[in-house]
């Protein structure tokens, strides 16, 4: 209740699973350099519709552990009342959301939607989600990572923020309550740039908030007898149809082999003859 | 004296050579105060703790739980006795808590076989499997057996009756049938838990097994505690199973601690790549190479024109057979399926015996654990039932009646021997013939000095059919948490340069299939240091079982870290 002095009692929220991709990798020139290797080799579907997700291993997107990390904190710190964990997907996204609370979330809010149209939900569908959420739970705090790594979109924190009217500190490489204000102090292109918000707001987390904890096994243990709510996005009335289309999905071109050339002259020959120059 | 050995004159090269070799332990540590050996072990099962000043005054208390069975490792043979476990329960109406451990950060992600599947035990184990979606889809309609000459094939016919006749069996995906298996575990109640490795055997006070702790988190590359530094969590149980698979690493300390290896032979194996033998002699044989140069003979490379490339593994498997199986049974635990291992090795099966030792694990476990009357000696329980009913079972038959084919191919004759000794013996007289005969010795022994070998050229991929090492590496989906202490430990630093590269060339380079091992130049004057890339790591176990000075202790990584096999 802002109203009151002291601590405000808030809430927050986090945000969707994600699927680890694949950071291709250039093979090395020299056999023997050793870059460090990506996580789950990821294919493209032969029909080319996405990438294929079946057996995969799905984990929380490394942002979003941040997110659950700083949030964990605030309630340790006696700033925040109550965690809630939120994800919108498939079945396998309670994996994820366990992990939340084996790291210290309090309940966990699942917005199941079917694998079949998994693949549809983008950044809008899930603000949309989240601003629904917010306000049925009557939150003061939505905290994001600031992008998934699979899209890289960088967007859902700021519609969440637009959808739900509040202030938004994106980037947040430090986040200090201030009794009903948040000061966030973002990482720019310039430097470091500094907001206070009035709560609610949202912020999304940038990697340098904090090192998250291990989830482990004691934990994981005491986070199965936490509560997960499992509802679907009609019970929010939110829509999840998508203006969008995926037209195709394919591998990025084969690197094809440098040339080497012994002098500047050959270069400038080397360049004219494929028309660069 | 800080003369790097290779630029000593030779004489004196070759006199601290054998003096190196004779009073190794000696000189070792006297060598690792003088020379530049750089530092590369800073596990801290070689480095402990107590000792440690960086870790003065950090809680090492760990919590634990009471189960009343918990199982390490997540395999066919692991989730077989989970399921059968709790299968028992739900008719007697009993109530046992297991719990299960596995390194992997999903079921099924380190597991890596064929694989062709005898159903028998599986069907047994799940009646139902079809209803339930069991993926055996691919029933076997042909068998083709033959051996490769370096152009040419001689088919050998597989007359029914031979081990390699695989009508009734089926093609599976392993890695998806363990997956299945997990999820059948976790419906009957059983907790499952990926991505928590068992890290150390605990014990009780008579000396019986205790159950086991899993791995602690946050430990930095050089040893020291990070401020996410938490202890694992201590799981206690009155029977804890073994089910490491190959060459497991708590199995090693077993072995030690309770002599179980006294009276059977040493254990030897092979890697799946496509069963290369491990007991090669040349320290140059590159195991992967062999499987890329095998790949291009005129009968296999027309079945793989035009496919693509698209999953990559290994794993060591055992070949040492019914002579090979140590004591099975433990104070406070057992050993069950390729850890000991039951690997039918003509056959090239052992999934399902692991399969049927689990499940007779599970009833011999049960029975005891519902025995009012029962008076154990220790407060670990000793099941001695479970190998009494495996010698009973088809498992030991089965195993018996193979049991000379591979040894009988380390005859003069070799393989030809082996094949005409397994027409006569195994074929018409079913292996029961009264004699066993014995293995060579151990797999790291047999390599000869480099400079007694050849090396050999092996043709450079043409990464259509063939590939490289570090492609491949990439396609497994290995990866560790890089700010950890290298799993792959050595007991003494100094050895793989002075001994393992001086007498056989380094043979770690070659026989790792995921490139971890490289001598790399010395950033400054001659000679040569060990590099262990220990995120590529593949927990194959290949190196622990052939380094020549078995020197190098593979012990586990932070949970979760690994390949991410699908279905492999």
């Amino acid at each position: 209740d802002p109203g009151q002095g002291g601590p405000a009692s808030s809430r927050s929220l986090w945000s969707p699973w994600r699927l680890l991709p694949c950071e291709p990798w250039p093979l090395p020139q020299e056999p023997l350099t050793l870059p460090s290797p990506p996580a789950e080799q990821i294919r493209v579907k032969p029909d080319k519709t996405g990438v294929v997700t079946d057996g995969v291993k799905h984990s929380m997107n490394p942002f979003c552990e941040i997110a659950v990390e700083e949030a964990v904190r605030l309630k340790e710190k006696k700033l925040v009342k109550e965690v809630i964990a939120v994800s919108c997907g498939p079945v396998q996204c309670q994996e994820t959301i366990r992990t939340a609370l084996a790291m210290g979330a309090d309940r966990g809010i699942h917005v199941e939607v079917p694998a079949a149209e998994a693949d549809r939900v983008g950044p809008l569908q899930v603000a949309r989600v989240l601003a629904k959420l917010a306000e049925r739970e009557k939150v003061d705090l939505v905290l994001l990572g600031k992008q998934a790594i699979d899209d890289d979109c960088n967007q859902t924190g700021q519609m969440t923020a637009g959808l739900l009217d509040w202030p938004q500190g994106t980037f947040a490489s430090q986040v200090t309550l201030e009794g009903a204000k948040l000061k966030v102090e973002r990482e720019i292109d310039g430097g470091l740039e500094t907001l206070r918000l009035k709560l609610p707001a949202v912020v999304t987390t940038d990697l340098r908030l904090n090192e998250p904890r291990y989830a482990t096994l004691p934990n994981i243990m005491k986070a199965k007898k936490k509560k997960i709510e499992v509802i679907k996005a009609s019970d929010l009335g939110v829509d999840l149809s998508s203006k969008l289309t995926v037209v195709s999905v394919e591998d990025p071109p084969q690197r094809t082999a440098g040339v080497k050339v012994e002098t500047t002259e050959d270069l400038v020959a080397k360049l004219k003859e494929v028309g660069r120059i | 004296m800080s003369v790097p050995l290779a630029k000593l004159p030779c004489p004196a090269y070759r006199c601290l050579q054998t003096l190196k070799l004779n009073i190794l332990p000696l000189c070792a540590a006297r060598w690792s105060s003088t020379s530049v050996v750089p530092r590369i072990t800073t596990h801290y099962t070689i480095y402990p703790r107590d000792k440690d000043k960086r870790w003065e005054g950090v809680s090492m208390e760990r919590f634990a739980e009471e189960a009343d069975v918990v199982i390490v490792g997540a395999g066919p043979a692991g989730l077989s006795a989970a399921v059968r476990l709790k299968q028992l329960a739900a008719e007697r109406e009993k109530d046992i808590r297991v719990c299960l451990v596995e390194k992997a950060a999903q079921i099924g992600a380190h597991t890596l076989s064929g694989a062709c599947l005898d159903p028998g035990a599986f069907k047994e184990l799940f009646p139902d499997w079809k209803e339930k979606g069991a993926p055996l889809n691919t029933p076997v309609t042909e068998d083709r057996f033959g051996i490769l000459t370096e152009k040419y094939r001689i088919p050998v016919p597989i007359l029914p009756g031979l081990p390699m006749n695989n009508h009734g069996n089926y093609i599976v995906r392993l890695g998806h049938l363990v997956t299945w298996m997990g999820e059948q575990a976790e419906a009957l109640g059983v907790e499952v838990y990926p991505g928590y490795a068992a890290a150390e055997v605990l014990f009780h006070e008579d000396g019986s097994v205790k159950g086991i702790a899993t791995n602690d988190v946050g430990i930095q590359k050089d040893g020291a505690p990070k401020t996410t530094f938490e202890r694992g969590l201590e799981l206690h149980a009155k029977v804890t199973i073994f089910a490491e698979g190959c060459h497991g690493h708590l199995a090693k300390q077993l072995y030690k601690k309770f002599n179980l290896r006294a009276d059977c032979d040493t254990q030897t194996y092979g890697i799946g790549l496509k069963e290369v033998g491990l007991d090669y002699q040349n320290p140059y044989l590159s195991p992967f190479r062999e499987f890329q140069r095998w790949k291009h003979h005129p009968s296999i490379q027309p079945t793989l024109e035009g496919g693509k490339r698209i999953a990559y593994g290994a794993r060591a498997l055992n070949e040492g057979g019914f002579q090979s199986i140590p004591k099975l049974t433990f104070p406070g635990g057992l050993l069950i399926g390729c850890s000991p291992g039951f690997m039918n090795v003509p056959k090239i099966k052992g999934t399902h015996t692991a399969m049927k030792s689990g499940s007779l694990a599970a009833e011999s476990i049960f029975s005891q654990l519902t025995n009012e009357n029962l008076q154990s000696k220790t407060i670990g329980l000793h099941v001695t039932e479970y190998e009494d009913n495996l010698k009973k079972s088809w498992v030991w038959k089965e195993l018996y009646s193979v049991r000379n084919i591979r040894p009988s191919c380390h005859g003069i004759l070799g393989l030809y021997g082996g094949m005409i000794y397994t027409g006569i013996f195994y074929w018409i007289l079913r292996g029961m013939e009264p004699w066993t005969l014995k293995h060579k010795g151990s797999d790291s022994a047999q390599l000869r000095p480099a400079k007694d070998c050849t090396p050999i050229e092996y043709p450079k991929p043409d990464g259509k059919i063939s590939f490289d090492l570090l492609s491949s590496v990439a396609l497994s989906g290995t990866n560790h948490e890089h700010d950890q202490p290298a799993h792959l430990t050595l007991k003494d630093d100094s050895i793989p340069v002075n001994r393992n590269l001086a007498v056989y060339d380094g043979p770690e380079q070659r026989f790792c299939p995921a490139g971890v091992y490289e001598f790399v130049p010395l950033e400054q004057g001659d000679g040569f240091r060990l590099q262990i890339n220990a995120q590529n790591c593949v927990h194959c176990k290949t190196c622990d079982i052939k380094d020549p000075s078995q020197n190098i202790n593979w012990v586990v990584p932070e949970g979760g870290g690994g390949p991410a096999y699908n279905g492999m």
